[in-house]
C-alpha cells in the first residue's frame, strides 16, 4: 500500500471520501482487504474503474461478517444485482453504512433491507421467523417462535396490516436504546 | 434536435406531472400568474382590437400546456442544466451571447411552428397567436425556473408581449433586451442551483443509494458547480465571488486533510477494534473509556507539568538553597536508599513532585512567573476542567440515546437490535447466540405468566438478609481501614525505622486487599437475592461503589486526624524555632555577623502536612497500580498458563471444568479506573506529580490489559452491550469527582498552610494569593471592583438568581417531559384506534366475504352455471385481507 498513486487517483479518493464516511487511509485499507479476498481477480490498479465483482461466498467469509447470522442478507442488500456479488463500489458502500460514523437514519434504511428477507418492502411474519431462527440458531420451538413474532408485530405494527412497513420499523428502531451497532 | 426532444418530453409530461413533489404549489403559482398574464394580454391587445372572449376561451388550453411544459422544463433543468449549454437559453455566458440569441430565436420559431400545428382552430388568427405563443414560451422558460419570481416575470412578459405585438422584425433587439433581464434572474436561479448541488455533495454520503449512483451524481454535480460557479457574479462582484469560491474550496480541502490527520492521531484504534471483534462491544467499551481517561489525564498532566513543575524546576531557586528544598541532616544518610525513594521519602520528598518543595517567592525567574498564583490557579483549573469534560461528555451521551425508556417494543427490540454486529470471533458468537436464546426464553416465560407465584416472603427475607450482610461488610471494612490508619499513625510517631515492611505499607495493602476480596464476597451474597442478571449487575456495581467510597472517606477522615496532629506538632516546632533562632543569633552575633550562614539542612522545620497528604496519595496510587498489575499477572496470566499446560495431565478437564480461563470483568475494571481517577483529583493539589503518574499508569494499563485480554481471557458468558450503560459510568465519575474535590476544597479553604513549606507559606489561607495578586499586580480600581463584586451583598443575590434559573430550567424541562409523555400517549391511543378501525374494516370485509361465499355456495347449489360466480368471488377475495389475519 506504499504507493497509493497506483491504486487510486487523487480525484477518485476525494470522490470516495465525499460518498462515504471514510478517510483516505481507510479507503486504501479497504481496497487492500478487497484485494486480499481474491488477489488474482482484483487488480491493484483501480484508476480506470475496472468492472470486477466478487461472489458473495468470498465476502461472507471475511472475519468481520463470518460470525454474523445475517451475513448473506447484508451482502445481498448491498449488491447491485441482489444476489450478493459485490463490486468494489458496493463493498465500500457496505462498510461505509456499517461504520460507526454513519447516521442512524441511514442505518435504519439498510437494516430494514437486511431484515426484509423476501424483498417485498415489508417485514412480514416469515421474515420475522427467519430473523428469529437465525438469531437463536433455531433453538426455540415453533410455538415460541410464533408467539414472539406475533408479539413483535403487535408491538410495532401501527397500521394494523400485520406486517411491518418501513415507517413502523423506523419508528420502533429509532427509539431502541442500543441500535448503534 | 431540440424540437424532437421537446416534443418527446411534452408527450410524457402529462404522466410525469403528477409525481412532482410541489406540483400543487407550482400550480397555484401558475394560476395566479396566468391571471396576471391574461390581464397583460388584454392590455397588450386592446390596441389591436382583439376580443377578450377569445383569449379567455384559449386560456384553459394555454394554461394546461404551459403548466405541463413548466414542469417538464423544471425537471429538465434540474438534471440537464449542463447539457443545455449550447441550445438553451439557460446559459448566462456573455461570451457566446450572440450565438445563444440565435439559437433562442430559432428555438422559439420551433415552438411557434409546433404550437401552430397543435392548435387547429387558432390557425385563423395567426398574428395574435404568435404573440401568445411567444409569451407562452417566455413564461415557460422562466416559470420553469422559479415561480417565486412571479412579479419580475410578469414584468418581462409584459415587456415581451409589447415587443412582440408591436413588430416582428424587432426580434434581434427584443432578444437582446430579454437577455439582460434573463441573465439577471437566471443568475439567481443558477446560484440557487449551484447551492443545491453543493448541498447535495455535502449530504451525498448519507444517501441510501448504491455507490455507483452516488459517484455519478457526485461527478455530475461537481462538474455543474465547476462550470457555473465561475459564471456567477459580474463586474467587481465576480472577482470577489471567484475568490470566495476558491477560498471555500481550499478551506474544505484543509478541513478534510485535518480530519484525516485527526483520525490518524487517535491512538490504539486498531487494538481496540481487534478486541471489539473478539469480545464484543462491552469489553471494547472499557478500553474506549480507558482511552478517554488517558486523554483527559494528558491535559491535566500538561497543565500541571507546564505551568507548575517546569517553571519551578527551571526558574525557581535551585535544590539546597533553602531549608524546604534540602533534605534534613538527620535523613541525609538514607535519602538515596531505594526503599526510601520507593516510599517517596528522601530526595523524592524534597523535589518538585510534592507541594512542600515550592517556594513562596511571588515571582520566579526572568519571566517574573507568578509561581504561587499559578499553583493555585492550576489546582482550581484542574478541577474545573474535569467537571467541564465529564459533564459535556455526559450531555453528549444523553443526546445520543434518544429516550429508549418505554418498554413498548420489548420483543421487536430484542429481535432487531440484540445482535452485536461487531462480533467476529466464533466463541463470542456462540456465547451471544446462547445469551440471545435465553433472553428470548426468559421474556417468553415472563409474557406467559406475568405474575409468577413465588414465595415472596422468602425472597424478601433473603434480600433483606443480603443487604444486611453487605452493610456489615461495608462497616467492617470501614472500621478496618480506620483502625489501620490510626495504627500507622502510632507507628509513625514512634518512628518507622523500628518496623518491618508490613507495618509500613499496612494501610495501602489493607485497602487493596479489601478492594479485591469484598467484591467477591458481594458476588456470593448477591446470589442469595435471585435478581435478574442485569439488575444484579447494577446492585453489584452500586455495592462496590459504596465500598470504595466508604474506604476512601475513612481514609480521608483518618488523614484529617493526621493533619490536625501535624498542625499541633507545627506549633511546637514554631515555638522551638524562635528559641533556636534566638540561640543562633546569640551565638553568632558575639563573634561577627559575617560567619558562614547556617547550612539549610540543619534548620529545624515543621512537619509540612501538605507534603504528607501528597505522599499518602502517591503511595496509595502506586500500591493500587501494583496490586492491579499483579492480580492481572497471577489471576489471569498464570492461571491461563496453568490451565493450558496442565490440562494434558489432569484428572478433569481444566479448560471447561473448575478453574477454566478467566473472564474480563468490565464493571470491576471500570470502577477501579474511576476510583483511581478520584484519588488523582483528590491528591493532585498536594502532589503535582500525580497526573503524570496516572498517565504513566494508564499507558501501561492499556498495553498490559490489551495483551492480557487477547492472550488469556475468554469472552464473557453473559455478553451484554455496553453502549447504553456508558452514561452510568460517567455518572459515577461525576459523583466521584464531586466527592473527591470536596475534601480538597475543604482543606484549601479552611486549613491554614504550613508556615515553612509550599508556595503559600506565611499566608493565613491559601486563597490569599488571589488577594495579594490583585493588590500588587493590578491597578487599584480593579481590586476595588473585585472587592465590590465579592461582597456578600452581591454574591448572595447572584447565587439566588442562579438557583432560580436552575429551578426555572428544571421546571420547564419537567413540563416538556410531561408534554412529551402526553403526546406519546395520544399517539398511542391514535394508533390503537387506527388498529381498531382497521380491524373493524377487516372484520367487515370478512363478513362480506363470508356472505359472498354463502351466496356463491347457495348459487352453486341453485345454479348450474356456477363458473361465473366463483370467478367473482375470487376476484372479490383478492381485494380483501385474508380472514386468518384478523
Amino acid at each position: 500500500m506504499g504507493n497509493k498513486q497506483t491504486i487510486f487517483t487523487d480525484e477518485q479518493l476525494d470522490a470516495y471520501q465525499d460518498c462515504t464516511f471514510f478517510t483516505r487511509k481507510e479507503i486504501l485499507r479497504l481496497h487492500g482487504r478487497y484485494h486480499e479476498l481474491a488477489p488474482h481477480l482484483v487488480p491493484m490498479d483501480y484508476t480506470n474503474n475496472p468492472d470486477v465483482k466478487l461472489p458473495s461466498a468470498l465476502i461472507v467469509n471475511m472475519p468481520e461478517l463470518k460470525e454474523n447470522p445475517f451475513r448473506n442478507r447484508i451482502v445481498e442488500s448491498f449488491s447491485e444485482d441482489g444476489l450478493g456479488n459485490l463490486s468494489f463500489n458496493d463493498f465500500v458502500d457496505m462498510f461505509s453504512v456499517l461504520s460507526e460514523t454513519a447516521p442512524k437514519e441511514l442505518k435504519a434504511i439498510y437494516a430494514f433491507k437486511i431484515y426484509d428477507f423476501n424483498t417485498d418492502n415489508f417485514i412480514c411474519k416469515e421474515d420475522l421467523e427467519k430473523t428469529l431462527n437465525k438469531l437463536t440458531r433455531e433453538e426455540l420451538t415453533p410455538e415460541e417462535v410464533n408467539l414472539v413474532c406475533e408479539k413483535a408485530i403487535e408491538e410495532t405494527d401501527m397500521d394494523g396490516d400485520n406486517k411491518l412497513s418501513y415507517d413502523d420499523f423506523e419508528n420502533m428502531i429509532s427509539r431502541a436504546p442500543d441500535f448503534l451497532r | 434536435m431540440p424540437r424532437q426532444k421537446l416534443i418527446a418530453t411534452e408527450s410524457d409530461v402529462s404522466v410525469e406531472v403528477e409525481t412532482e413533489d410541489n406540483a400543487e404549489t407550482a400550480d397555484r403559482g401558475l394560476e395566479e400568474e396566468s391571471s396576471e398574464v391574461v390581464a397583460c394580454h388584454k392590455t397588450a391587445r386592446r390596441g389591436h382590437g382583439r376580443s377578450a372572449s377569445k383569449v379567455k376561451e384559449k386560456k384553459p388550453q394555454e394554461v394546461q400546456a404551459r403548466r405541463s411544459k413548466v414542469k417538464e422544463k423544471r425537471k429538465v433543468l434540474r438534471d440537464q442544466c449542463k447539457e443545455e449549454d449550447g441550445q438553451n437559453e439557460d446559459v448566462p455566458k456573455r461570451s457566446n451571447n450572440h450565438r445563444n440569441k440565435r439559437t433562442k430565436t430559432e428555438q422559439r420559431g420551433d415552438f411557434k411552428r409546433k404550437t401552430k400545428d397543435e392548435g387547429d382552430e387558432e390557425r385563423s388568427n395567426i398574428s395574435p397567436q404568435e404573440g401568445g405563443t411567444e409569451l407562452r414560451v417566455k413564461i415557460k422558460t422562466k416559470g420553469a425556473k422559479k415561480l417565486k419570481k412571479r412579479e419580475e416575470k410578469v414584468e418581462t412578459s409584459r415587456a415581451l408581449s409589447r415587443f412582440s405585438s408591436e413588430s416582428e422584425e424587432l426580434s434581434e433587439e427584443e432578444s437582446e433586451e430579454q437577455k439582460e433581464v434573463l441573465t439577471q434572474e437566471e443568475l439567481e436561479i443558477l446560484k440557487e442551483a449551484v447551492e443545491e448541488k453543493k448541498k447535495l455533495i455535502a449530504n451525498l454520503r448519507a444517501k441510501p443509494w448504491p455507490m455507483k449512483k452516488k459517484l455519478i451524481t457526485l461527478r455530475e454535480s461537481q462538474e455543474f458547480v465547476e462550470k457555473y460557479e465561475g459564471a456567477l457574479g459580474k463586474g467587481k462582484g465576480r472577482k470577489f465571488y471567484a475568490y470566495k469560491v476558491l477560498m471555500v474550496k481550499k478551506w474544505m480541502k484543509f478541513q478534510r486533510d485535518f480530519e484525516n490527520f485527526k483520525t490518524a492521531c487517535i491512538p490504539w484504534e486498531m487494538k481496540i477494534k481487534e478486541i471489539e471483534s473478539h469480545f464484543g462491544s462491552s469489553v471494547a467499551s472499557y478500553f474506549i473509556f480507558l482511552r478517554w481517561m488517558y486523554g483527559m489525564n494528558m491535559i491535566l498532566f500538561g497543565l500541571t507539568f507546564g505551568l507548575v513543575m517546569v517553571p519551578e524546576a527551571l526558574m525557581g531557586r535551585p535544590y539546597g538553597s533553602v531549608p524546604r528544598k534540602t533534605v534534613p541532616r538527620s535523613e541525609q544518610a538514607s535519602a538515596m536508599d531505594f526503599a526510601v525513594l520507593w516510599d517517596f521519602g528522601g530526595y523524592a520528598q524534597y523535589s518538585v513532585l510534592f507541594y512542600g518543595y515550592y517556594s513562596d517567592q511571588r515571582a520566579v525567574g526572568w519571566l517574573k512567573f507568578r509561581m504561587p498564583l499559578s499553583y493555585f490557579l492550576v489546582g482550581v483549573g484542574t478541577v474545573a476542567y474535569s467537571y467541564m469534560v465529564v459533564i459535556r461528555t455526559m450531555a453528549r451521551n444523553a443526546n445520543r440515546d434518544g429516550g429508549g425508556d418505554d418498554t413498548s417494543f420489548n420483543f421487536s427490540w430484542k429481535m432487531f437490535t440484540s445482535w452485536d454486529y461487531l462480533i467476529g470471533n466464533p466463541e463470542t458468537a456462540d456465547n451471544k447466540f446462547a445469551s440471545i436464546t435465553t433472553n428470548f426464553k426468559e421474556s417468553i416465560v415472563e409474557e406467559q405468566e406475568s405474575h409468577k407465584d413465588e414465595n415472596i416472603h422468602l425472597t424478601w427475607f433473603l434480600r433483606v438478609l443480603a443487604n444486611f450482610l453487605v452493610l456489615c461488610c461495608l462497616a467492617g471494612s470501614g472500621y478496618l481501614i480506620y483502625f489501620v490508619v490510626r495504627r500507622s499513625q502510632k507507628f509513625a510517631l514512634e518512628g518507622l525505622e523500628n518496623y518491618g515492611w508490613w507495618e509500613r505499607n499496612e494501610v495501602n495493602m489493607v485497602m487493596s486487599l479489601l478492594g479485591m476480596f469484598c467484591p467477591m464476597l458481594f458476588d456470593v451474597i448477591s446470589s442469595l437475592e435471585n435478581y435478574h442478571p442485569r439488575i444484579a449487575l447494577q446492585w453489584q456495581l452500586g455495592r462496590i461503589f459504596a465500598l470504595f467510597l466508604g474506604n476512601l472517606y475513612t481514609f480521608i477522615i483518618a488523614l484529617m486526624d493526621e493533619i490536625n496532629l501535624k498542625r499541633k506538632e507545627e506549633e511546637v516546632v514554631k515555638y522551638n524555632m524562635t528559641i533556636w533562632e534566638a540561640s543562633l543569633y546569640n551565638g553568632t552575633a558575639a563573634d561577627n555577623a559575617t560567619t558562614a550562614p547556617v547550612d539549610p539542612a540543619d534548620v529545624p522545620r515543621g512537619p509540612c502536612w501538605e507534603t504528607m497528604v501528597g505522599q499518602e496519595f502517591v503511595r496509595l496510587i502506586v500500591s493500587d497500580t501494583m496490586t492491579t498489575y499483579i492480580t492481572l499477572l497471577i489471576g489471569d496470566f498464570l492461571r491461563a498458563v496453568f490451565v493450558r499446560f496442565f490440562n494434558y495431565c489432569w484428572c478433569w478437564d481444566l479448560e471447561y471444568g473448575f478453574p477454566s480461563y478467566s473472564e474480563f470483568d468490565v464493571s470491576g475494571n471500570v470502577l477501579g479506573l474511576i476510583f483511581n481517577q478520584g484519588m488523582i483529583w483528590m491528591g493532585a493539589f498536594y502532589a503535582p506529580c500525580l497526573p503524570a503518574l496516572n498517565v504513566l499508569r494508564l499507558h501501561v494499563s492499556m498495553y498490559l490489559q490489551c495483551w492480557a485480554v487477547m492472550c488469556c481471557n475468554v469472552p464473557q458468558e453473559r455478553v451484554f452491550k455496553a453502549s447504553g450503560s456508558n452514561n452510568f459510568y460517567m455518572a459515577m465519575l461525576l459523583v466521584i469527582l464531586f466527592l473527591s474535590t470536596l475534601p480538597a476544597i475543604y482543606t484549601i479553604v479552611s486549613v491554614p498552610p504550613s508556615f515553612d513549606c509550599g508556595p503559600f507559606s506565611g499566608k493565613n489561607r491559601m486563597y490569599d494569593v488571589i488577594q495579594e495578586t490583585l493588590q500588587s499586580d493590578f491597578p487599584a480600581w480593579f481590586g476595588k471592583v473585585f472587592n465590590y463584586a465579592s461582597n456578600p451583598g452581591l454574591v448572595l443575590p447572584f447565587i439566588l438568581v442562579m438557583v432560580l434559573a436552575i429551578y426555572y430550567l428544571q421546571s420547564t424541562s419537567k413540563t416538556y417531559k410531561a408534554a412529551n409523555l402526553d403526546l406519546k400517549k395520544k399517539l398511542q391511543t391514535q394508533n390503537e384506534e387506527n388498529k381498531k378501525k382497521n380491524k373493524k374494516a377487516a372484520l367487515k370485509a370478512e363478513a362480506e366475504l363470508e356472505e359472498a361465499r354463502n351466496a356463491a355456495v347457495s348459487k352453486q347449489e341453485r345454479n348450474v352455471c356456477s363458473q361465473q360466480s366463483r370467478m367473482e368471488t375470487r376476484t372479490f377475495c383478492e381485494g380483501v385481507p385474508p380472514p386468518g389475519d384478523v
